[in-house]
């Protein structure tokens, strides 16, 4: 091809916006792609509301229920379960549930409860996901002479107390994560639904 | 009458001669295998670039074979394995060809790239055949994890969430991150039926590009070799190194036989221990994915243990993450980490041979420690062997530089 005469700076303006022109039709052209990997409409229609009869539940007894694929774990702590949580407070990495993701406000109390009787938790570790096991009784850890009560993770070795407070010196970064929830009548716990007048 | 063979062959030449005007089937022949001159002093070392080709072609073969009977949904996932496993006529051979040869893929390219490390076979000019083939490697790692959620078992779901969490740790976009991946708020049909489709045609084609990409680099300078000598720098007055002998037939002899001896182990595997005691397909994958429960011991497969042992190693989810990565990412610069004058560790001074030995000693013990339940000692002794692991990083760019070498030969010795 003949360059005589040619204008070069039209060339390559040319070039230049064809190019650009062409990697942003390409880049649209990518979002149906990247977009159809989110939930799907019927992923997100299938995480209603779970509810869950309190009354044949011991006290000391864990009862486990999938909420949106998740494991929610509802323990009936015992008065001796709940004496022994606020003397934890220096082994612990949030005492005080500063984290504000990691419960609704009206769960972030010393026993992060509406009713300090029911736990209610998200028990995915906050590390990489696991369910952790539940090992409530003192002593009843056999890597830890001194253990409190509370859940142990077995993929990665995560603590938390039974208030669902991580430990220090764990992988997990942050507490268990307290769902929306509310009770009704003391009888009745709704997974999914915030209790009335709460934010 | 059968025609005279001095006529067959007229033809034959004819036919040739159709067919390479307008493909260019000899020269390729010609400059790929019996032109192409490969240094004539390769050891036991240099069998498992071959052999990882062969065990590409088996997992290609079987994989189509498999995704024939397979259901990549989260409802038949599990008892479609079973039905392969039980029912297809010889799909357990074929499914215990395609879970063996994962395993023995890393195993053959583990080999391959300790060899890579021994002989500088990753120095200058050769950079880029080692880059992709860390891209490789990289790869692989993802089609062998999306391959081991397919059976949709204990370990394969909670493998899928311990492996997705971990992008979970970047700050701010890792959750909405996961949710991508995962299609849904939790590890679900939509996670297992996209990993299919990774795993059956989008990573394979990338694999197949870059093992392409690998051997046209390869072939560009040409193969190191033991002693680390540029044969190309000695060449007769035929323009053929002197130290070179042609690929084919005299390595490809040589790699069948690699082949055969292969095939003998891969097939005591597959037909007497398949499940090699819970290594290369563990016990709990048996179980059928529950969401509800973990497993008590969850771990990966043994390839990934040793990048495990480091995650675990660190008390902290995101810095925990880091470092895994940076373990892979540390491999990528070894070529310009590694600044002595010779290539091959048999002209390196000792300190550079301990150095090669505690780095495998650390890989190992990391892969065992991985495996296990992570008790205190053994999160204790993780750390030390961590420790290890990125020294050699580190003591690789000063030893090399400053330890005194061996003088190389002229020629290559066997």
């Amino acid at each position: 091809m003949s360059n005589d005469g040619a204008n070069k700076d039209r060339r390559r303006f040319l070039l230049a916006t064809t190019s650009v022109v062409g990697a942003v039709g390409a880049g649209l052209a990518a979002v149906p792609f990247i977009k159809s990997w989110q939930p799907s409409a019927r992923a997100q229609a299938a995480g209603a509301p779970v509810e869950v009869d309190l009354t044949k539940l011991e006290p000391g007894q864990l009862l486990t229920v999938e909420w949106r694929g998740r494991a929610i774990g509802i323990l009936r702590r015992t008065q001796e379960m709940l004496d022994g949580l606020p003397a934890l407070a220096d082994r612990l990495r949030d005492p005080d549930s500063e984290v504000v993701d990691q419960q609704p406000g009206y769960a972030k109390n010393q026993y992060r409860s509406i009713n300090p009787d029911y736990l209610v938790l998200n028990i995915n570790c906050t590390h990489l996901g696991c369910v952790p096991q539940v090992l409530p009784q003192p002593g009843s850890f056999n890597w830890e002479p001194d253990w409190p009560g509370g859940f142990f993770c077995p993929c990665h070795k995560s603590k938390f107390d039974l208030a669902g407070r991580v430990f220090k010196g764990v992988p997990a970064p942050t507490n268990l994560i307290v769902p929306p929830y509310s009770i009704i009548d003391n009888r009745t716990l709704i997974i999914g639904v915030d209790p009335q007048g709460a934010a | 009458m059968a025609k005279p063979a001095s006529a067959i062959a007229k033809n034959w030449d004819a036919l040739c001669n159709w067919v390479d005007t307008r493909l260019p089937v000899s020269s390729f022949w010609r400059d790929h295998l019996s032109g192409y001159y490969a240094p004539k002093n390769f050891n036991f070392w240099y069998f498992f670039g071959s052999l990882a080709l062969l065990v590409l072609v088996n997992q290609i073969v079987t994989g189509i074979f498999l995704t024939m009977h397979y259901k990549p949904s989260a409802e038949e996932a599990f008892a479609s394995v079973e039905y392969i496993m039980r029912d297809v006529d010889w799909g357990w051979l074929i499914r215990y060809m395609h879970s063996t040869g994962a395993s023995a893929f890393f195993i053959v390219i583990y080999l391959h790239m300790f060899r890579g490390l021994m002989y500088g076979s990753y120095r200058k000019p050769r950079e880029l055949i080692w880059t992709f083939g860390m891209l490789i490697y990289l790869l692989l790692m993802a089609e062998a994890f999306m391959g081991y959620v397919l059976p949709w078992g204990q370990m394969s779901y909670w493998g899928a969430q311990v492996i997705i969490s971990l992008f979970g740790a970047i700050p701010k976009i890792g959750e909405p991150l996961t949710e991508w991946i995962r299609g849904d708020y939790f590890i679900a049909d939509a996670t297992l039926n996209r990993f299919f489709a990774l795993h059956v045609i989008a990573l394979p084609l990338a694999l197949l590009g870059l093992v392409v990409l690998h051997l046209a680099a390869l072939h560009q300078v040409g193969s190191n070799n033991p002693d680390g000598i540029e044969i190309k720098q000695n060449k007769g007055a035929d323009g053929v190194p002197v130290d070179g002998i042609p690929f084919h037939p005299y390595y490809t002899v040589k790699d069948i036989f690699g082949v055969a001896m292969f095939l003998l182990l891969f097939a005591f595997v597959i037909f007497y221990a398949p499940e090699l005691g819970g290594l290369f397909l563990e016990h709990d994958n048996f179980v059928p994915a529950n969401v509800l429960a973990t497993p008590e011991h969850i771990k990966p497969v043994w390839y990934f243990t040793p990048f495990y042992a480091i995650l675990r190693a660190v008390p902290d989810k995101l810095f925990g993450v880091i470092l895994m990565g940076l373990a892979i990412a540390a491999l990528f610069l070894l070529p310009w980490l590694d600044r002595s004058r010779v290539k091959s560790i048999r002209y390196k001074g000792w300190a550079s041979k301990l150095l090669l030995a505690v780095f495998a000693v650390a890989f190992v013990r990391l892969g065992m420690l991985g495996m296990g339940e992570g008790t205190i000692a053994q999160t204790l002794e993780s750390r030390f062997w961590t420790f290890v692991y990125f020294a050699y990083f580190v003591l690789l760019w000063f030893i090399s530089k400053y330890e005194k070498t061996k003088p190389v030969p002229e020629r290559v010795t066997h």
